[in-house]
């Protein structure tokens, strides 16, 4: 049921509704998220990510997700796209869709599914900055806290 | 004669230098702790890389793993720093 991506080009969210919904009159709600990349890092211009993945266990971890999002609300389905190589600021990251019979299922479960994402399959963030330098993003304890309110 | 197939990923990739690297572990290598213990002997880009091992996470065939998880011959072994996707 889930459609789950990792790719280098960008998404079309426009798109990505329009599959997820087609030839479909049972969903009652579709809810999105879009995690983009954001100009700065603590205040500090950045020029641009990079992200890298595992190829093979991110595609399973991504699957386990949105299968653990399928066991916790009656979802009708699921999109995750997330983008690896390197974007610029204002770029579109991560994609996420999930879609019910009624909305509360399809925001819980899209809030979800971007918080396990964040914590739970292997990606990492490089961050450029002005001056030429690299440095690797630092996993957050507020994320961690995130995924584990669902837990 | 256990080998494994061993893979690091972002900063952990960069110190070692390598992203991958083959091994035949000695017979006393029986968790994922026994080798967080002996890869730093190996070298000191090992060394450098491990030396903190609390940011240091693993996966055993494509699932996260803890320090007690066993390996095998065969395995896939990954070292990583915690995850920053999203």
């Amino acid at each position: 049921m889930a459609n789950i991506r990792v790719q280098t080009a960008d998404f079309s969210i426009g798109a990505e509704y329009a599959a997820l919904a087609a030839g479909r009159t049972d969903i009652g709600g579709l809810a999105s998220f879009v995690g983009t990349v954001r100009n700065n890092a603590k205040g500090r211009p950045i020029t641009a990510m990079t992200l890298e993945h595992y190829p093979g266990m991110t595609e399973a971890a991504m699957a386990r997700i949105a299968a653990e999002a399928s066991r916790r609300w009656e979802l009708l389905g699921i999109t995750l796209i997330h983008r690896v190589g390197t974007l610029l600021p204002g770029d579109n990251i991560v994609l996420v869709l999930a879609a019910s019979a009624h909305r509360q299922a399809a925001l819980d479960a899209t809030s979800f599914l971007i918080d396990w994402l964040k914590t739970k399959a292997p990606f990492w963030k490089k961050e450029r900055f002005l001056d030429g330098t690299d440095s690797w993003v630092e996993a957050r304890a507020d994320d961690e806290q995130a995924a584990d309110r669902w837990s | 004669m256990r080998s494994v197939k061993l893979l690091y990923f972002a900063w952990l990739r960069e110190r070692v230098g390598v992203a991958e690297e083959d091994l035949v572990l000695p017979a006393n290598i029986a968790t994922v702790a026994d080798l967080l213990t002996w890869l730093p002997q190996r070298s000191p880009v090992h060394a450098a890389a491990f030396a903190n091992t609390a940011t240091v996470r693993c996966a055993v065939n494509q699932d996260f793993a803890t320090p007690a998880t066993p390996i095998s011959a065969g395995d896939e072994i990954a070292f990583f720093p915690p995850v920053t996707g999203g």
